[in-house]
């Protein structure tokens, strides 16, 4: 059977990205989607990773030897195994929890999924901005009576913040593109869409290149925002 | 937790391994090898040498791993000026197209992470090279790129252990690697936890040898660097 | 105060309880209205095809009113489990993983398998209209099977990952062909057109949307229509386990419906073949 001469298939292509109008709207809910996931893992791991950060600093070695555990294990096992693993194990662990068949959705096992990711990711950015910041304050503070939880959220964690910042960007860049991961057990994302429309029209290069181009806008934005961020938050270090 | 289905995917699981990490060593040493002049374009004051790979860099950094393997593998596909061409042979198999998505993606993240390093490069290291008359070739060969390469060296462990991991993606496109065997397996036996616990713990003992090794290296170098004093007479 | 609570609890249960009585009558199905012939939205809104029609004289016979409710794939086991309608009529296949949380009443469709391969190479001809039930294997189909494992050595087949049909082809082709687990149809589509994979097992319906298609002209059907084995008997509704009384009535409606004729009218009404149930393999 012969193909196309090479115009005809860069005309089919061009042709083609006519379809992708037609998946607008689709597009929209995915991008709804994509933002979901990502805000809520990301607010839900940044808490949890801080949490986990303090906790590393614990006295007591077998909470720092826990967290340390914990984070190492995130940080070695790729994330695509685990959102599988809460979206598969979650449905049998809910079966077996409540005594019948019910069936975890994409949305709740994703979100769970990237928050653990991201959580470990972030505790090892907090640990080191936290050891960077002068020990000299926590002696200070520790002076003034202060609490330590008032220690820990008065001093240390607003100090810590503009140290983390660009690791934290990075990060959240990161996250931006794994949330492309929950498209493999079904959610609706920007990728989904695009994995539909190209199987179902059988066009994958419109529409991928669509996704890129979406995925590349929201990092460009994710950027462009921390750098704001950075600039009117960036505090001189405290010596001493 | 069945213990008989987890000793069967530990006897199952591993058989992905060859795939896994020839696809995560052939990438990251492909993509290593194209960094090399990229990251020196890079680090470069000149706008025109940096600004393309720039684009490059900020493309495939930007936008995750799957659309890109997934641009490559069915996008690629689909043209038929690369079905006829040369080329095809190569792009039909799906390791091979994996292997294009992995080593661009590395190159791109290992290009960043080296420029980070040249541009780390103490400049009297230089300078000094300059005042000895070394052509900018020699220069970049023999001082910056070994300061480099010891500079950069955690930023890299990084990307090693996240080309591990990215070697999972692979098996959406129907490669049986770690993670395709473990999906086979769980629709086989409808037993998630014990195969998928198997299969991230095989990741996580590759990964952990990939650090130690690393902190080996930097160990060695470290040594090597500022040599222990010489032992004091009484 | 709280025996006027404990009083007012009471009396809405015991009027739950007689609305649910009374809803006994109506009965509500569920469809995906997603996978034309079996179900689809016509244009007026309504949910319309194979399993609509064979609902309706389902219910018909026994003398019940029903009326037909959208659902999502994803969801609709578990929304029959709590309740939120009383059958499943929507394609599904009778499978021993989805028997672990519904039952099924007897099959009222069979569906089928057939191995698509594309036309350029050549392979020798083969009925295929005839059928092979797989569930169990004589002398006569073993050698239909050793044919088709003849023509098929050395190629590559493509399949759906986590499917019934992947674990048959590996049954039947592994060791002589290659498989490769796609992750959905389509994307098996997209690498039949490109050459990838030579050909594939997928079901009947799935495979005739690909060949009326434009690329779909590379490719012909191969091979007799596969069925039972592994697949199960065939296409059921879908109950709650502790509806007895429903599924015994399901049951006598569908053997009713085969009998007469009218399941085999309907399934070349809208399928164009017949999939009615056969009495037995």
């Amino acid at each position: 059977m012969r193909h196309a001469l090479s115009n005809g298939a860069w005309l089919s292509i061009t042709w083609r990205i006519s379809e992708l109008y037609g998946f607008l709207d689709q597009f929209v809910i995915g991008l709804k989607n994509t933002l979901l996931v990502f805000f809520l893992s990301c607010m839900l791991g940044t808490i949890l990773g801080l949490l986990i950060a303090i906790l590393r600093n614990s006295p007591r070695k077998s909470i720092a030897a826990c967290m340390r555990a914990y984070t190492g294990v995130i940080r070695g096992v790729p994330e695509l195994l685990i959102i599988l693993l809460m979206y598969f194990g979650g449905t049998a662990l809910l079966s077996a929890a409540v005594g019948r068949y019910i069936e975890i959705n994409a949305f709740a096992a994703g979100v769970t999924a990237l928050t653990v990711v991201f959580s470990g990711y972030a505790a090892e950015i907090f640990r080191g901005a936290i050891n960077a910041v002068a020990p000299g304050q926590r002696e200070a503070a520790i002076a003034l009576g202060l609490s330590h939880w008032q220690i820990w959220f008065l001093i240390i964690v607003p100090q810590m913040i503009p140290i983390a910042l660009p690791a934290f960007c990075n990060l959240c860049i990161s996250l931006i593109k794994d949330t492309s991961l929950i498209s493999v057990v079904g959610l609706t994302d920007v990728m989904r869409v695009a994995y539909i429309g190209a199987g179902s029209l059988r066009a994958p290069l419109p529409f991928y290149l669509a996704a890129s181009a979406i995925y590349l806008t929201l990092t460009s934005l994710s950027l462009l925002s921390f750098r704001l961020i950075e600039r009117r938050y960036a505090l001189p270090l405290v010596k001493g | 937790m069945n213990t008989a289905i987890a000793l069967e995917a530990l006897v199952t699981l591993p058989r992905g391994l060859v795939l896994t990490l020839a696809l995560t060593f052939a990438s990251l040493a492909a993509g290593f090898v194209i960094s090399i002049p990229l990251s020196f374009l890079r680090a470069s004051s000149n706008p025109w040498a940096s600004a393309p790979v720039l684009a490059y860099t900020y493309a495939f950094r930007g936008t995750p791993l799957l659309v890109q393997l997934f641009l490559i593998y069915y996008g690629i596909g689909q043209l038929p000026l690369v079905r006829q061409s040369f080329l095809w042979p190569v792009m039909r198999e799906p390791f091979w197209c994996a292997f294009v998505a992995f080593t661009l993606n590395s190159a791109a993240h290992t290009t960043e992470v080296l420029r980070g390093g040249i541009q780390a490069v103490p400049r009297g290291q230089v300078e000094a090279a300059k005042a000895l008359g070394l052509s900018g070739f020699h220069t970049a060969r023999l001082i910056v790129f070994p300061l480099t390469i010891r500079i950069a060296l955690p930023a890299y462990v990084n990307e090693v252990v996240g080309m591990l991991k990215a070697s999972s993606l692979a098996s959406t496109i129907t490669l049986l690697e770690i993670t395709g065997l473990a999906r086979q397996l769980v629709s086989e036996t409808f037993a998630p936890y014990e195969v998928f616990i198997v299969a991230g713990g095989l990741y996580l003992l590759f990964t952990l040898l990939i650090t130690q090794l690393f902190q080996v290296l930097e160990l060695h170098w470290a040594r090597a660097r500022n040599p222990p004093p010489p032992a004091r007479s009484l | 105060m709280k025996r006027t609570i404990a009083l007012s609890l009471c009396a809405l249960v015991i009027c739950a309880n007689n609305a649910g009585a009374m809803d006994r009558k109506i009965l509500t199905i569920a469809s995906e209205g997603a996978s034309p012939p079996w179900n689809a939205i016509n244009a007026d809104g309504q949910l319309a095809g194979f399993d609509v029609d064979v609902g309706r004289d389902l219910c018909r016979r026994m003398n019940v009113e029903c009326t037909f409710m959208p659902q999502d794939w994803d969801g609709i086991i578990p929304a029959l489990t709590v309740g939120k309608f009383d059958a499943i009529m929507s394609g599904m296949a009778i499978t021993e993983k989805r028997k672990k949380s519904i039952a099924f009443s007897t099959p009222y469709a069979g569906g089928f398998n057939q191995l698509v391969m594309r036309k350029d190479l050549a392979l020798p001809a083969t009925d295929t209209s005839s059928k092979l039930d797989l569930t169990s294997i004589d002398a006569e189909k073993q050698a239909v099977i050793d044919q088709l494992q003849g023509a098929l050595t050395g190629k590559t087949l493509g399949v759906l990952r986590s499917s019934n049909s992947e674990a048959v082809l590996n049954e039947l082709f592994g060791k002589v062909a290659t498989i490769r687990s796609y992750d959905s149809q389509d994307n098996m589509h997209l690498d039949l057109v490109a050459e990838r994979i030579d050909g594939g097992l997928a079901d009947y319906f799935t495979w005739k949307t690909f060949l009326d298609s434009n690329d779909g002209g590379i490719a012909m059907l191969y091979g007799p229509q596969l069925s039972g084995g592994l697949w199960g008997p065939g296409v059921g509704v879908g109950l709650r386990q502790d509806d007895r009384e429903l599924i015994a009535a399901f049951n006598s409606a569908i053997e009713a419906a085969r009998q007469d004729g009218t399941l085999k009218r309907l399934s070349e009404q809208w399928f164009n073949i017949d999939v009615s149930p056969r009495v037995s393999n």
